[in-house]
């Protein structure tokens, strides 16, 4: 048993409470973090140890002297790698970043800190956050702590797993198609999505900046919520960013599903969906039912035109999103050319690896003169079908639960072959990013293999707390299980 | 939609991208676009006339804000990460003779 296979609430209140020093928390991170890191590669960087201790004794400084009260005092947690953190190299998993130390940090990291929890490294993911598995890094795949020859999903696989491995407490991860949800569902941790505009981009280096939003990976709900209430804020830097007033996330917690109305798209449940994953999600469903939940099917209607409509959307803001890496203010430089242009083109054909280079090819297309309308406007009004197609199921339904990705953590090495298959592994994330809603993805099974499937929940817009209060109480049907690299074996050593 | 996918509208997207495509590469790309385009056509079933494009879906306004300087003179720490600089600049390579 090692202090990271706690959860990060019951880490920090047996920090409060003085039976474990925050000292020895952050040790035992990073000696996890030592004899795990050869099997999971889930992190890109380590924190430096002695600024890592340095700071340790500087919280429990603040936790004794009454300084310091919050739930994730002390606490170390791991940060996906496209978030600036000041003074950390931060790569975005990519080539053309590999050198860049932001000078300051992302407004989220930095309220973690001001809430005293302690950053343990940054983590591996898909180069630019664009990809499903982890394996599109340039600094190689992150495995899956339940069988490491397969994925642990993505984009955000390295905080997925760093949480499932149990090497940090809890992470931060960034969702603009399914990159928190559908990890945490191969790793069995749990993964949660805010609306759209909760969380502060600022320093998140963008993608997508119209669907992703940054959000906790973490060991259970009540971990999600605690990590929730600190990173969610207005923030003056980020101009998407919406004032919610004080969050108040952890007392929706409360167990109590009575009531509750419960919408399942009948429309997920096709013949694409894994026989096991159904099978698993339905039985949920039923469980809720039985706490008094009122649970019944619908047609959500247009969920085959979420996957190309988010693939235009999402590539078209890449590409231009993309463009301000070009050689002159950071990152990688291209050594042989001749004039600026060739410079730019050289930097950017050697920085960018191939899912990035696909990805800025589609949206340049899409948003070229004379292709605009047929392309990016369309897929913008076919956004706004789907919105519409939510905002009438929520007329109805408090929550909407389904499956978060059609099959379990596959083998490594058999996606990235052919792009539009794997694309069509984010059918049901993607709407959710379109549509701004907050969503869930916690355990609810295991598959004949012995592999973590996830539960999607999902609520209106700035209703999370009932996606938190039916993740809550179904949570409580269940034993937590604990990946095979988290049970303590390897950490012996 | 029916988009030929040729030579020259690689040639012209990767002009558009800044991408340099070497031999193999150029071919992929095409394929890969051709397979792409091929795909998202599916979008062309639904009726979206009279459906106004969704940018933003949570109704913010546009945001104002005085035009202050509020942060610190930067400039050391940000041409710390540049490639090459020069007296306190970024440099690039000539731009004409």
């Amino acid at each position: 048993m090692s202090l990271m296979d706690l959860t990060a609430v019951e880490l920090g209140k047996k920090i409060k409470e003085g039976s474990v020093g925050v000292r020895e928390a952050v040790k035992d991170c990073l000696k996890q973090i030592r004899a795990k890191e050869a099997k999971t590669n889930a992190f890109i960087t380590q924190a430096d140890e002695t600024g890592v201790l340095k700071r340790a004794d500087e919280v429990q400084k603040a936790v004794d002297s009454g300084e310091l009260t919050g739930p994730l005092a002390g606490v170390p947690f791991a940060v996906k790698d496209n978030m600036c953190t000041k003074g950390i190299l931060t790569t975005c998993a990519s080539k053309i970043l590999s050198n860049f130390v932001p000078h300051y940090s992302a407004t989220a990291v930095e309220k973690l800190e001001k809430a005293g929890a302690i950053i343990a490294g940054k983590t591996n993911m898909d180069e630019f956050a664009m990809g499903s598995t982890s394996e599109t890094s340039y600094y190689g795949p992150v495995k899956n702590p339940w069988d490491t020859d397969r994925v642990p999903g993505g984009s955000s696989g390295g905080s997925a797993a760093a949480v499932a491995a149990s090497e940090v407490s809890f992470a931060l991860g960034s969702d603009t198609g399914g990159s928190i949800r559908q990890p945490a569902a191969y790793c069995g941790v749990t993964g949660f999505k805010p609306t759209y505009g909760t969380v502060s981009r600022y320093g998140l280096i963008a993608y997508a900046s119209s669907l992703e939003q940054i959000g906790p990976v973490a060991k259970d709900v009540t971990d999600c919520a605690a990590v929730l209430e600190v990173i969610s804020s207005y923030d003056s830097k980020d101009s998407t960013s919406f004032n919610r007033g004080v969050p108040d996330f952890i007392s929706a917690l409360d167990g109590d599903v009575k009531g509750l109305r419960i919408g399942i798209p009948k429309d997920y449940f096709t013949d694409d969906l894994d026989p096991e994953v159904n099978a698993a999600v339905l039985a949920a469903a039923d469980r809720m039912k039985d706490m008094g939940a009122l649970a019944e099917f619908f047609d959500l209607s247009l969920v085959e035109y979420a996957v190309p409509a988010y693939y235009i959307i999402a590539s078209a803001e890449a590409s231009s999103n993309l463009s301000r890496f070009d050689g002159v203010k950071y990152g990688y430089r291209a050594g042989d050319y001749e004039g600026l242009h060739q410079m730019y083109k050289r930097t950017r054909s050697e920085g960018f690896g191939e899912e990035v280079k696909r990805r800025i090819m589609l949206g340049s297309f899409a948003l070229s003169s004379g292709y605009y309308d047929a392309y990016y406007l369309k897929a913008l009004r076919t956004k706004a079908l789907i919105k519409q197609a939510f905002d009438k199921a929520f007329e109805k339904y408090d929550v909407i639960i389904g499956p978060v990705a059609p099959v379990t953590a596959p083998k490594l090495g058999g996606s990235l072959s052919d792009p539009i298959k794997m694309y069509l592994g984010d059918i049901y994330t993607v709407a959710a990013n379109l549509a701004g809603l907050p969503g869930i993805s916690l355990p609810c099974g295991r598959d004949s293999n012995g592999l973590p499937i996830g539960l999607q929940i999902m609520g209106d817009c700035f209703n999370e707390r009932s996606v938190l209060k039916a993740a809550f109480a179904f949570e409580q049907t269940r034993k937590q299980e604990k990946s095979p690299l988290a049970c303590g074996k390897e950490a012996e050593v | 939609m029916a988009v030929k996918t040729d030579d020259e509208m690689i040639e012209y997207v990767s002009i558009l991208a800044k991408l340099e495509l070497k031999g193999d590469e150029k071919e992929r790309a095409r394929r890969d676009m051709e397979k792409m385009l091929d795909y998202v056509d599916k979008l062309s079933e639904l009726d979206t006339d009279g459906i106004d494009p969704l940018v933003q879906v949570i109704d913010t306004e546009n945001v104002f804000r005085e035009d202050m300087v509020t942060n610190s003179d930067d400039r050391d720490n940000i041409l710390a990460n540049a490639p090459e600089k020069e007296q306190g600049q970024f440099k690039v390579p000539k731009t004409f003779n």
